[in-house]
């Protein structure tokens, strides 16, 4: 192992990142697109999540006050009112799931349609039909207790998937794409005819690639905490450690990727292949809570699942690195099985 | 077999298959040390699968290769110099960061200021790589093999492509190389360039050496019935046929 020889590789692959204009501005870029992202989820009229169409009403003269449906439903949270001109509108986009309850606004009796096949279509039914029952009812017959401790907005939970997302993606495809790119253009066999061995180049690629994701996850953090006051619980040094280990174990699996192969197109559909199951399973978007047992089993073999689970049970959860302990072995462990099957399938030539 | 020391590198029995097609059929060669060697044949023939063997990129199925007489071991390529046929750079890397990072891969290397007076690349030093031409490029690979002062240079097609200025220049560095006891072992499509450079040539054709000496006894040999015709283009043509290759 020769430490000059994978500085000039590192400092090389850096060089390369910062001038390709091209890459090197999407990156940067794509993080505050997510900001960006982030506040139009976030803000008060996106966070509506069923949409409960009337017609006949002109949408431009709607005012929601006037329409003939339940009061109670006029004003619940989450629940936004979409008006359509006529029956035949209104029902297409119901049949397409872009609404997920359909009401006729008129003094006859109360008219509505629902789709049988969604989801959202039969909460909102049940809705319906609470919205025309006086809270009265209710009172005498449940009572609502409070939450004990402090309660985690979804925005504190989702953050840390977000970002573990953007690890993930940047990892796979700013490592084992660019290597299979380098193997099919030659690079990789002129350097294969320097002392330079499997291991250095690796490495050398491993760091540079780290060190870009930390700061790029800096900037995404610095940007979406700006915006939305994130409530860090844990220590920022604790967090780092824990970057450090899920962006070492990311790139290791990227180089498992580009170890052997020289098609590019191949190379894309493999790693979204991998993405794309880790997207699901690795507690991103939504919890596996309640998930079939097997689910849960595979979700524990992805990287991305240890990496999300430690790095929230430190911002939300106040964790120090003891209580993530095995989240962090895990990782390592796992950097270190993907890191010797890259290096030992590891070709320089197609 | 015997392994000569006066050979700088020796190939004994060397095959190799893709997919069950023979490329190299059993080669044996040896390259006197301080030579330069010229490797001829069609396309197809089994030149650059050959050289490939010699230089350690690509493994031979069978067949043995020996560097001063012993089996190459890892500081081979802290002495050899190759420039490739095909290969790309590192795009967004200068001529002159790109020198200096190979240099940095070595035990002892060129000055890198030498290599860019040698191959003429002071012009376009701080030229991106994706910005230079096919010639400068060709200049900058040739420098790339030159860097650690290679005591064995492969070269592969080194001129192809090149316009006959460039590639004058560039023979003007090999013939210099060699002169300060290099030792060269080229692949080249272009029979002057075989004649002008080499003092050795092994014409090759379907993965087996069909003829080898000097490009003077080869012509002697092959043009004794056809004086008006007495060049290395014909003994190619009348050695290999003249059936188009692939």
């Amino acid at each position: 192992m020769n430490f000059k020889r994978m500085w000039a590789l590192f400092v090389a692959r850096n060089y390369e990142f910062i001038r390709d204009r091209a890459g090197f501005g999407w990156n940067i870029l794509f993080p505050f697109l997510i900001v960006a992202g982030f506040g139009v989820i976030f803000s008060s009229d996106s966070r509506q999540e069923f949409k409960l169409g009337v017609f006949p009403v002109k949408p431009s003269l709607m005012v929601i006050q006037e329409l003939k449906i339940p009061e109670k439903l006029k004003g619940y949270d989450y629940i936004k009112i979409v008006a359509f001109e006529t029956r035949y509108d209104a029902m297409d986009k119901l049949l397409h799931h872009k609404i997920d309850i359909l009401l006729e606004n008129s003094d006859k009796k109360l008219s509505y349609w629902v789709s049988d096949s969604s989801p959202k279509g039969y909460i909102l039914e049940k809705v319906l039909k609470e919205s025309i029952i006086s809270e009265k009812i209710f009172a005498s017959k449940i009572i609502k207790q409070q939450i004990n401790g402090e309660q985690i907005r979804y925005i504190d939970w989702l953050f840390p998937g977000i970002l573990g997302m953007n690890i993930m993606f940047s990892s796979l495809f700013g490592v084992g794409y660019v290597i299979v790119r380098y193997r099919r253009s030659g690079v990789l066999k002129r350097l294969k005819a320097t002392p330079v061995t499997a291991f250095e180049y690796l490495t050398a690629q491993l760091v540079s690639r780290v060190l870009i994701l930390l700061a790029t996850s800096f900037i995404v953090w610095f940007g979406c905490d700006l915006l939305f006051s994130f409530n860090m619980h844990g220590s920022y040094f604790d967090a780092f450690v824990v970057f450090l280990a899920g962006s070492i174990c990311l790139v290791c699996l990227g180089l498992v990727v580009a170890c052997r192969g020289t098609s590019e197109e191949l190379t894309n559909g493999f790693i979204n292949f991998i993405c794309w199951p880790m997207m699901f399973l690795s507690e991103v978007w939504f919890s596996l809570e309640g998930a079939s047992p097997w689910v849960q089993s595979v979700a524990k073999i992805l990287p991305l699942t240890h990496f999300l689970s430690a790095v929230r049970k430190i911002i939300n959860d106040g964790a120090a690195l003891s209580d993530v302990s095995i989240e962090i072995s895990i990782l390592c462990v796992m950097s270190f099985i993907f890191l010797t099957i890259g290096s030992l399938l590891f070709s320089w030539t197609k | 077999m015997m392994i000569s020391q006066s050979n700088i590198i020796e190939a004994q029995s060397l095959k190799k298959s893709y997919s069950g097609k023979i490329a190299v059929d059993g080669i044996n060669l040896a390259v006197a040390r301080g030579s330069c060697f010229g490797l001829l044949g069609p396309n197809g023939a089994g030149k650059t699968t050959t050289i490939e063997m010699m230089e350690n990129i690509i493994a031979s199925d069978s067949g043995q290769i020996f560097y001063k007489g012993k089996s190459r071991n890892k500081n081979f390529n802290q002495e050899i110099g190759i420039q490739f046929q095909h290969t790309e750079l590192l795009a967004y890397l200068t001529v002159k960061e790109t020198l200096e990072t190979f240099a940095s891969f070595y035990n002892r290397h060129l000055p890198v200021k030498q290599i860019i007076d040698l191959c003429m690349l002071d012009s376009i030093k701080n030229s991106l790589n994706n910005k230079i031409s096919g010639g400068q490029r060709q200049r900058l690979l040739l420098g790339l093999a030159l860097l650690n002062d290679p005591q064995l240079l492969f070269l592969d097609e080194p001129t192809t492509g090149l316009d006959p200025q460039a590639r004058k220049h560039i023979w003007k560095i090999i013939k210099d190389m060699n002169k300060h006891g290099k030792t060269i072992i080229l692949t080249t499509h272009y029979m002057e360039e075989a004649q002008d450079l080499c003092d050795t040539i092994a014409i090759m054709d379907s993965g087996r050496i069909v003829e080898q000496g000097s490009p003077e006894a080869l012509m002697d040999q092959h043009c004794k019935d056809n004086k008006s015709s007495r060049n290395l283009e014909y003994v190619f043509l009348k050695l290999t046929g003249k059936s188009l290759r692939e």
